[in-house]
């Protein structure tokens, strides 16, 4: 696999020179593979949401630089090519809040429009989209503002998606939103990535959902890397990130506890199917034994 | 226990933008004692907070009755009274705070009630010690964090010294840590002011910590017990697109092989203690 | 970027300047004012210039931050100075064409440029050191007498306090939406006139009809914390004239008379 993305010694400090200064991202460097989801968490300040907005230019690094395939994403002269915020699309969290045509059709086409494609281009851009996230074709001329507000929100994502970004960026996608609500963006989220073979970044609070869909997760502490490995091996370190203040998932606490009773089973779960399969094995193998072997990750 | 809030056959319909009738509460008998903790759940659009805003006369009843502290809300006269006993706090931090400092902020329903100078600085005091936001009292509320912004909205609210506070939704926007915060002082709000609370949500580790859970369905309440209760009817839950806790799910994962685990693990100590008895049995 | 404006900030601090009423600083701002305008020669405005730096020398705001105040009217004191300073007719020591500098003109344009120097320094005095509500508490209770002819005072001086307490919000608001636009590909630097103009619709939109849902529902709040309007209110902070409050009038009363004597009975 080749690097999509690479983050160079990063550094990111807001109001430089007065006193209100901070430090948001220090010296962090990473690279991004092309196809992988990364799931990105932190809790506020962790500096996660200056790192995203630094992937497609938005905005300036104080230091170090991010390469977008292997160029600079500001050049020499300290310009950014506009072309990279289509390449890297970001949805922001709670993205309803920008909507603003009359029709649903008309602000997804928004994006494409901003490229520069013809308008038959831009409504196949659109119609796709639209299907992306489960709109029906029949709401493509009623007005954003009268969806619910988890339809809204559905509308701005494909407003991103329209622009078909090799790295699709999203923050929070479901903050706000109740179970089933939730559920159906992580499906259609996956969905795209199956699909096109995007890149897709997803920073969330709720490790749960970033760890079921993520090839791997970068934990963000303090402006730093904490961590950047496949799901298990980051919840194999969950005593550290309890620690850092992170919310691991309930289920992991529970095994963290049945460890800290002697119980031989392996700590880096996360999901209620992996919990299920690692407490049946153990109990096959009977009370005693070492865990051995990497648990299976079910989706 | 002397009844705080009572529903009787309450109905609440609107017109959406295009016209069409819509029913958002479809007869709701509902009981609320005093010092009680309860806590509302449903998916969005289930009716919750719309079932929320009756208890502070914000809505009206399009049939049946709502009574709070035994007056109608209907009754126009009783409104100020009812909005005194029974105070409400909002799911958006930034859109109930009116005033550019913490503690002018906190003052502000006492202000409006006319109380003495002397009594305000004591109540506003108190408030802000009761949530843990005192030494904030003189900082602008725009720069302190989400959790800490819905920490001075429930302050300002218990200095009104209420009978019955509602909260509707107010950790949806908070981080994880916001979120503890504020269910932190909510807590303190029922235990140790012996406030009734109830609090609307559709977190279910919110709601495991009330005595007693009412889910909301299609505009009526479809289930309505303790929690120990409501948690173990995963597939009612699940129905009603509800999630359940993870410490639940995983023991009702191990009974669909016939584990045949009590479904009542409210803690992660209590599942772990479950799961203990299921590898040693 | 938004955040640097520091016209009309508060900076909190303990300072006399701090503690003294709203209402007395209003009044003497407003005295300040005409003296700045009476004001005539050198002396005049000498004595003006001492007594705004021993403020901001007590109220321990940065001098920095009072320049810094000076920054976006920058504009309007240039254009002062230069018009003054080429159209002021007098004593010629300077001509290239039409162009002319004489002795008066570099005295009226020094003259002009203290003075709004001065103002904007001394009205930012009253901002840094007086939080926005007790800025709008005084200007309520200076203009109390008005309510027996029923304007609308509290209303205002409460609109004013929601308005001030909704800047930051909306400032926020307005970049995170510009960012989410952009990283949509919206160009807002480019373009002529029109097309900038345009550009600003994907950002007005949202913003309006966010301003209007967050009014909604802080109405709404307000209602629910029994608000009523005036009926009844009492306040928590209760204004009161101190000896402090008394001692600052005397001495500002003394000096701006001073300088309005100098500057206009005798032309100092």
């Amino acid at each position: 696999m080749s690097a999509i993305l690479e983050v160079r010694d990063l550094t990111h400090v807001y109001g430089a020179g007065t006193p209100f200064e901070r430090t948001a991202l220090d010296r962090v460097s990473l690279s991004i593979e092309k196809g992988e989801i990364l799931g990105v968490i932190g809790h506020t300040g962790s500096g996660k949401s200056t790192l995203i907005q630094h992937l497609n230019g938005l905005l300036r690094p104080s230091a170090g630089e991010v390469l977008l395939n292997g160029k600079p994403v500001w050049d020499e002269k300290g310009k950014c090519d506009r072309s990279v915020r289509f390449r890297v699309g970001l949805v922001f969290q709670y993205p309803e809040y920008q909507l603003f045509e009359e029709t649903i059709a008309k602000d997804i086409a928004f994006g494409p429009k901003n490229m520069g494609l013809s308008d038959q281009e831009t409504a196949e851009r659109v119609r796709e989209a639209m299907a992306f996230v489960g709109l029906g074709a029949g709401l493509a001329e009623k007005s954003p503002f009268a969806l619910s507000g988890g339809q809204k929100r559905r509308v701005a994502i494909a407003g991103v998606i329209a622009m078909r970004p090799e790295v699709l960026v999203l923050d929070e996608p479901t903050a706000g939103l109740d179970p089933a609500g939730r559920n159906e963006i992580l499906y259609e989220i996956r969905q795209y990535h199956e699909e096109t073979g995007a890149t897709v970044l997803i920073v969330s609070h709720s490790m749960e959902d970033t760890a079921r869909m993520a090839d791997r997760m970068l934990v963000m502490n303090q402006a730093k890397v904490m961590l950047l490995d496949k799901p298990e091996a980051v919840f194999a370190q969950a005593e550290e990130l309890t620690a850092a203040g992170l919310d691991v998932p309930e289920i992991t606490k529970v095994f963290m506890e049945l460890r800290r009773r002697g119980i031989p089973v392996n700590p880096a779960v996360f999901t209620v199917e992996q919990a299920a399969a690692e407490l049946r094995r153990v109990k096959q193998a009977g009370r005693g034994s070492e865990p051995d072997g990497e648990v299976k990750k079910e989706c | 226990m002397s009844e705080m809030i009572k529903t009787e056959q309450l109905r609440y319909h609107y017109q959406d933008e295009e016209g069409r009738p819509v029913t958002a509460l479809d007869g709701v008998d509902l009981e609320i004692g005093r010092g009680e903790f309860v806590a509302v759940l449903g998916h969005n659009g289930s009716g919750k907070s719309t079932l929320a805003g009756h208890f502070n006369a914000i809505r009206l009843p399009s049939g049946g009755t709502v009574w709070v502290d035994h007056m109608d809300t209907r009754v126009e006269e009783n409104t100020y009274e009812i909005r005194k006993n029974c105070a409400m706090v909002f799911q958006n931090p930034d859109n109930q705070i009116v005033a550019t400092v913490v503690e002018e902020d906190v003052a502000f329903a006492l202000e409006n009630m006319g109380v003495p100078p002397e009594e305000i600085r004591r109540r506003v005091d108190d408030a802000l010690k009761a949530v843990g936001m005192y030494e904030f009292r003189e900082h602008a509320p725009h720069k302190l964090s989400g959790g800490q912004k819905q920490r001075i909205a429930i302050a300002g609210v218990i200095a009104i010294m209420p009978r019955c506070v509602v909260l509707d939704e107010p950790t949806a926007m908070l981080d994880p840590r916001g979120r503890r915060e504020v269910m932190e002082v909510v807590r303190v709000l029922n235990e140790r002011f012996g406030i009734t609370v109830v609090l609307i949500t559709h977190h279910m580790d919110e709601a495991i910590q009330a005595g007693r859970v009412v889910v909301m369905h299609h505009g009526r309440v479809l289930m309505d017990g303790a929690p120990r209760e409501i948690f173990a009817q995963v597939d009612a839950l699940k129905g009603a697109s509800l999630d359940v806790p993870q410490t639940i799910e995983i023991l009702y994962e191990l009974n669909r092989t016939g584990a045949g685990l009590p479904l009542a693990a409210m803690s992660v100590n209590e599942c772990a203690d479950i799961l203990q008895g299921y590898l040693a049995g | 970027m938004l955040k640097d404006v520091t016209i009309g900030q508060f900076f909190p601090g303990k300072s006399i300047i701090h503690r003294l009423d709203p209402r007395v600083k209003l009044v003497l701002i407003l005295a300040l004012i005409i003296a700045l305008f009476l004001a005539e020669g050198v002396v005049s405005y000498a004595l003006m210039i001492g007594f705004l730096l021993v403020i901001i020398k007590v109220s321990g705001i940065p001098f920095r931050m009072v320049v810094k105040g000076l920054k976006p009217i920058l504009f309007i004191i240039c254009f002062t100075a230069v018009l003054n300073l080429f159209y002021t007719p007098g004593e010629y020591i300077w001509q290239y064409g039409f162009l002319h500098i004489s002795r008066e003109g570099i005295f009226v344009a020094v003259k002009m440029v203290l003075r709004i120097m001065l103002l904007i320094i001394g009205t930012s005095m009253l901002t840094y050191t007086t939080s926005p509500i007790q800025l709008t508490d005084g200007l309520e209770r200076l203009l109390s007498p008005l309510k027996r002819f029923h304007a609308p005072v509290h209303e205002l001086s409460m609109m004013m306090s929601i308005a001030l307490r909704f800047i930051p919000t909306l400032i926020e608001e307005t970049e995170k939406i510009m960012s989410a636009q952009k990283a949509r590909g919206a160009d807002f630097e480019t373009g002529g006139i029109i097309q900038r103009a345009k550009a600003l619709i994907p950002i007005l939109v949202p913003l309006f009809i966010s301003a209007f849902r967050r009014a909604d529902e802080l109405a709404v709040a307000m209602e629910c914390r029994l608000y009523r309007g005036d009926v009844g209110r009492t306040r928590m902070k209760q204004l009161k004239i101190t000896p402090l409050d008394c001692a600052a009038i005397a001495v500002s009363f003394s000096i701006f008379l001073t300088v309005a004597v100098l500057g206009q009975a005798f032309g100092l």
